[in-house]
């Protein structure tokens, strides 16, 4: 196991280096820092020592791959690629295009997002697995088809309708809760409120339909015949044996996603104003801000392939039948 | 003078590709089958229907033209008449002279609605308004300024009477549904006429064979959803003609318009990056299976590699560099349009590279399986090429799951234009499209009473394309893949 958890690990370099070069062409090879620093500055009246000026402030004046001008090991070391690439594997994270460590400020806005990320994988997990209970006991009824159309139906509203809707009933029409905004402490709750449940409804219709299927899937089986044919009612059969191993596939997509919840949810987060990763990554977006988007490119992708790694893992755990090797 | 743009020309591209799959699929069974059984569901034709009716308008926006400029005599001659008549006059005024063309680019479907176009406002006005939506000060005509709602330049300025606006609005809407049923019947007509003429039977048999639902097509379900689109396309055209019916925007633009023209933005990145991502994923997806080895390998940490950058960062890092490249090479590109049409083709190309490795992943597990079927293993002794045993046999066995993921994909993507405009990462904020609008309209809810019907027309647009799509793409799912079809 722990053999095969350390192979894993290994793996998981390679393709952070690849990661790691991807984004090096993109940001620093498809366009020159020279292109950036006029970019930052503006179009108008942008001088040779303006663009100079920037690139040394922002530590972008070094040659990209190899310094020859550098002495000894520093010939490789002192270059755009080792500063700004490189050193993202020790999660140094170095300083955002507008001076502040993108480090301190990722493990303060890290909590935020997970405050809400949580609640709605939790609360969404919970009412998508009744629910599709709920229609796979009552399957081939109205209850059933009724149900189908209205997740089908959810699923084609655009998620920034129940934002916005969300905001506007709850937040403006009752005044039951502040719209947008974050509080440290207890008084986050009543922030938290909203974004929670508007999260959570938005994902009744993609989950509810697909946990259904599972349920389905399993409630075909034979062992599932063998059980109504020695008489076991339908409940204790439904709950006892398919949500039992429908658990299982339900559970490990649950693994993976796991990492990821300290990403926050990106659009969610800047509606309501919660100083997490998603409006983190949102703000350095529109203000084209490269450095923090290179940072949270890398921690993205840290975090899927633990989660790769944790998903098969748990399969061993919930499936005996399974066996790493 | 007709301007083809890159993603026009894709377009057609991808018709040319349907068409060509069509005509296979015609000729083969096991592809003709399910998409009988597709033609067959009741859900499946009404859907089809409705996706129909937006290709329409999006095809009729894909074909670009430079108008042609017209004599100043001849459009200041008839100010007033309606846009056509003037295209048709100024058309056979200019036919003498040399023609010249003007550097705007326009497409059929701007023609169709010239009159939306161009009748503006000044700015916000509400559905069917006769008056602005915000106050101004008004000279009255014994000079002095009062501040009120100024009446509307075009919006119900036919009525002489504005109290009268109720009683307009419902004849116009009769007249709009008795045209669209005249025309539905018209359709209704040929089509049982031509039912009746392939079941060998009088026009009164096959009629009442689609009436009574004995036919193998629905047809009934088809003509009733077509019957709707019709009559909504007509009272809509009918009212449109007075008033602003979806109301009008922050520069007066009107709604209804807007939200017709976003439908080729959605179209297109739904359709084009499923065509930009489908010849690497099916490629490299059955050589990982095929080949196995170094190649499976290779093929693998790629896409591992693209999988776990977060997809919103990778477009967001893309289309950043896209504008820092744009903003610097802004002499390259001809007109604003042309510019646009670049950025959402971009678009398309960096959503297909972050979509394709799901497709490739399923392809290189389908191909693994089935390398060791008999008959490839037969080819395989026999001496047969790797290439020929690809296109033969491999190819053909997973045709279906290319087939079932592109129409799966195509609601998640047009969702996912609004998201991405939204974040300002999406198509180009000059375009049409209901992720702009959204955007756009969104500050406007702070506003007391409150703005609400730009979003309120870009999310029903939406919403009805996208459902009909998951109707559609269920449909499909079904009937190619038997497995499921059974757990229902």
């Amino acid at each position: 196991m722990s053999a095969y958890i350390i192979r894993r690990l290994l793996y998981a370099i390679p393709i952070l280096i690849g990661v790691n070069l991807i984004t090096f062409v993109l940001f620093f090879v498809v366009n020159s820092p020279d292109d950036m620093a006029r970019m930052q500055l503006g179009d108008k009246r942008v001088t040779p020592e303006a663009i100079q000026a920037w690139k040394a402030d922002h530590g972008y004046d070094r040659p990209l791959l190899y310094n020859a001008q550098a002495e000894g090991t520093d010939k490789l070391t002192d270059t755009i690629f080792f500063e700004k690439s490189l050193k993202l594997f020790a999660f140094d994270f170095g300083t955002s295009d507008s001076g502040r460590d993108i480090g301190y400020d990722i493990r303060q806005r890290m909590w935020p997002s997970l405050a809400i990320a949580l609640p709605v994988l939790l609360v969404g997990l919970a009412i998508n697995i009744s629910y599709a209970l709920m229609i796979v006991f009552f399957r081939a009824t109205y209850i059933d088809v009724g149900s189908v159309v209205l997740l089908v139906a959810m699923m084609s509203i655009s998620g920034l309708f129940y934002i916005i809707g969300g905001q506007f009933l709850v937040g403006k029409l009752f005044h039951l809760v502040p719209i947008s905004g974050y509080d440290t402490g207890l008084d986050a709750f009543k922030f938290l409120i909203l974004p929670v449940i508007v999260g959570v409804v938005g994902g009744i219709g993609t989950g509810t339909r697909l946990y259904r299927t599972f349920f389905l899937e399993e409630a075909n089986r034979d062992y599932v015949r063998t059980a109504r044919a020695k008489g076991l009612r339908e409940r204790i059969v439904l709950f006892r044996h398919v949500l039992k191993n429908a658990l299982i596939p339900i559970l490990t997509g649950v693994v993976a996603v796991l990492p990821l919840l300290f990403m926050g949810a990106l659009i969610t987060e800047s509606f309501f104003g919660i100083p997490g990763l998603g409006s983190y990554t949102i703000d350095a977006i529109n203000r084209q801000d490269f450095a923090i988007v290179r940072a949270m490119v890398f921690l993205g992708s840290v975090l899927y392939i633990l989660g790769l790694i944790l998903t098969d893992i748990s399969y061993t755990m919930v499936d005996p039948r399974v066996r790493l090797s | 003078m007709p301007v083809i743009l890159t993603t026009d020309a894709l377009i057609f591209l991808l018709i040319a590709v349907a068409l060509g799959y069509g005509v296979y699929a015609a000729q083969h069974e096991h592809l003709r089958a399910p998409w009988r059984s597709v033609a067959r569901s009741r859900v499946g034709v009404a859907a089809l229907v409705v996706i129909g009716c937006y290709v329409l308008i999006g095809l009729l926006d894909s074909m670009h033209f430079h108008p042609r400029v017209e004599p100043v005599a001849a459009s200041s001659a008839a100010p007033a008449a309606t846009d056509a008549a003037r295209a048709d006059a100024g058309g056979a005024a200019a036919a003498p002279m040399e023609a010249r063309y003007s550097t705007q680019v326009l497409s059929v479907l701007d023609v169709i609605l010239s009159g939306l176009r161009e009748r503006q406002e000044k700015t916000f006005s509400a559905p069917f308004a006769t008056h602005l939506f915000v106050k101004e000060p008004i000279e009255q005509p014994d000079g002095s300024i009062v501040r009120g709602y100024p009446p509307l330049e075009h919006g119900g300025a036919h009525l002489k009477d504005p109290s009268r606006r109720g009683f307009d609005i419902a004849v116009r809407t009769v007249l709009g549904a008795i045209k669209g049923l005249l025309v539905w019947m018209a359709l209704t007509a040929g089509l049982v006429w031509l039912v009746a003429h392939a079941r060998g039977e009088t026009f009164n048999d096959g009629a009442s064979a689609i009436w009574q639902a004995r036919t193998t097509v629905p047809w009934r379900v088809l003509l009733l959803t077509l019957a709707v689109m019709l009559v909504l396309g007509f009272v809509a055209a009918e009212l449109a003609a007075g008033y602003h019916i979806l109301g009008t925007d922050k520069v007066g633009e009107d709604v209804f318009y807007q939200s017709l023209k976003s439908i080729r933005t959605g179209l297109v990145i739904g359709t084009l990056t499923t065509l930009v991502m489908l010849p690497a994923a099916v490629i490299l997806g059955i050589m990982a299976g095929y080949f196995r080895g170094l190649t499976d390998d290779i093929i693998q940490y790629l896409y591992t590699t693209l999988n776990s950058i977060p997809g919103v960062l990778l477009i967001a890092a893309a289309i950043l560099m896209l504008q820092v490249y744009m903003t610097n090479n802004a002499d390259q590109f001809a007109s604003l349009v042309e510019r646009a049409d670049l950025r959402l083709l971009f678009l398309c190309i960096i959503l297909g590279v972050t979509s394709w490795t799901g497709l490739c992943r399923l392809l290189r597990g389908e191909s693994l399986k089935l390398r060791e079927q008999d008959y490839v293993q037969a080819a395989s002794a026999l001496g047969v090429r790797h290439g020929t045993i690809i296109s033969r046999h491999i190819l053909p066995n997973v045709l279906h799951i290319v087939m079932i993921t592109v129409v799966l994909d195509f609601s998640g993507l047009v969702l996912a234009e609004a998201v991405l405009s939204y974040v300002n990462i999406g198509v180009d904020p000059t375009m049409n499209s209901w992720g702009n609008m959204i955007n756009s309209a969104r500050l406007e809810l702070a506003r007391e009473p409150i703005v609400w019907w730009s979003l309120a027309a870009a999310f029903v647009f939406m919403f009805t394309l996208v459902l009909a799509a998951n109707l559609f793409a269920d449909v499909v799912r079904d009937a190619f893949d038997p497995r499921l079809a059974r757990v229902r």
